[in-house]
């Protein structure tokens, strides 16, 4: 990569990943954002467009944090934060809170993840076969019950290492389950063919993206 | 006449045994009945396998009855915490036994210990470590794993409002576990912030039917805080 190319290079800020994705969520789905980036999501989905957003700790219809002098000390989200509950919403146990992911009732669920396999294959819940105390949380329900699964994270690790890759070398959260992947770096599905490359960030090439990918990418036909 | 609430934490406690499985309610430090927990500190029963999303924070309740050395295993979805530096410490001095279950799964393996339901076949973990020596099976054209019920001795759970027969109401995300751990426990133990009349619960508002609560005690404590 020559010297203008890099300062013409403009990776996607975690805002702009998230405002992408949250463009592609029409009215009416059930969703479930991971923690993290993909929390940033719902910031992104004006409140007249009506997604219902789930949290596994049985809140249905969540709505943003709430002013300081508004905290509901009862109304917390799976990352326990303060959150706020829309008209419209409900409270539910644990079973069928994860009942509603498990039967197949949430649309979509978008995850971080520390690699995502071309076959569809995530890995986002330890970074060792041999992690010390290892804690999976609600991932393995979401990420093998809902309708579909979408990852937002960055392309490569601090260290530019993959996170695209062939196959993952960390323990699977679920096999075959990713459809899309927001990245930094581009928008990508997961399609029989493997990656299919969507869109990329403003003066990036098709060959620089997979120079930073280990999987390889195809373009959309 | 039925009467479920009693007057004392002693009353509350009695007759948990040593070895016993101990499911305990709460996510975050919401709808956690940290009073019992208290309590079961104070009863003295050991050798406990405790059942709970998380495995303690700080040095308190949960982390407080690790560190005392009473309890034998943790059944958790995510061990860590804010601050799980009980948990972590004896973990690594091989002092506790973990079992990480995904946290839809432990949830399931109590409704189903409280529906009767001694197993079931679940896609969550297929093609994962949490597959491993469990069977499998093929069910129209899908993967499953076969998970166990898991059935509580005793249940620590915390309502919002209970009655002398024991039914209960939750406030907002303070219901979590606490349900189905009423249902899978053959003792439910319940702190409750409220206590209201026999009739004056709405039937239509409540959640826990009295059938599968055991033991009430007061404890009005107020808003929950600290994660």
């Amino acid at each position: 990569m020559s010297a203008t190319e890099l300062a013409a290079f403009k990776p996607f800020t975690r805002q702009q990943m998230a405002q992408r994705a949250a463009a592609d969520i029409p009215e009416g789905w059930y969703v479930n954002l991971g923690i993290g980036i993909p929390t940033l999501i719902a910031d992104y989905v004006p409140m007249e467009r009506e997604v219902i957003f789930h949290s596994e700790n049985g809140v249905l219809g969540m709505g943003p944090a709430p002013a300081k002098d508004k905290i509901e000390p009862w109304l917390i989200n799976a990352g326990k934060q303060y959150v706020t509950l829309r008209p419209g919403g409900s409270f539910c146990h644990h079973a069928d809170s994860f009942a509603m992911i498990r039967g197949h009732h949430l649309d979509l669920c978008v995850l971080g993840a520390f690699q995502v396999a071309d076959n569809g294959d995530i890995a986002n819940w330890a970074t060792s076969e041999n992690d010390t105390a290892p804690a999976v949380g609600g991932a393995m329900d979401l990420a093998a019950g809902a309708k579909r699964l979408w990852v937002l994270m960055e392309h490569t690790t601090k260290d530019g290492a993959a996170k695209l890759v062939s196959k993952c070398t960390y323990p699977l959260t679920a096999p075959g389950a990713v459809k899309r992947v927001y990245t930094n770096l581009a928008t990508i599905d997961v399609t029989e063919r493997g990656f299919v490359v969507l869109d990329i960030a403003p003066g990036l090439s098709f060959e620089d993206l997979q120079a930073r990918t280990e999987a390889r990418l195809h373009l959309a036909s | 006449m039925i009467n479920k609430i009693v007057q004392s934490m002693a009353d509350t406690m009695a007759g948990i045994k040593d070895g016993s499985v101990v499911l305990l309610g709460g996510f975050g430090a919401v709808g956690q009945p940290n009073a019992l927990v208290d309590g079961l500190i104070e009863q003295g029963a050991t050798d406990l396998t405790v059942a709970c999303n998380n495995a303690g924070v700080g040095h308190t309740g949960l982390a407080r009855l690790m560190e005392l050395g009473r309890v034998r295993k943790i059944i958790c979805s995510f061990p860590r915490s804010s601050d799980p530096v009980v948990f972590e410490t004896l973990y690594r001095a091989g002092k506790i036994e973990l079992e990480i279950v995904p946290q839809g799964t432990l949830a399931e393996r109590m409704r189903a210990a409280g529906a009767g339901v001694p197993a079931f076949f679940t896609a969550t973990g297929v093609g994962t470590k949490m597959a491993v020596g469990k069977e499998h099976r093929d069910i129209d054209g899908r993967t499953y794993i076969l998970e166990q019920a898991l059935k509580g001795d005793v249940g620590l759970v915390e309502a919002w409002e209970a009655d002398r027969w024991g039914n209960l109401t939750f406030k907002q995300a303070g219901r979590n576990f606490n349900p189905i751990i009423a249902m899978a426990s053959d003792l439910t133990l319940v702190q409750t912030q409220h206590l209201r009349e026999l009739g004056d619960i709405n039937p239509d508002h409540v959640v826990t039917p009295g059938i599968f609560v055991d033991r009430v005690l007061h404890v009005p404590y107020g808003d929950p805080s600290g994660f």
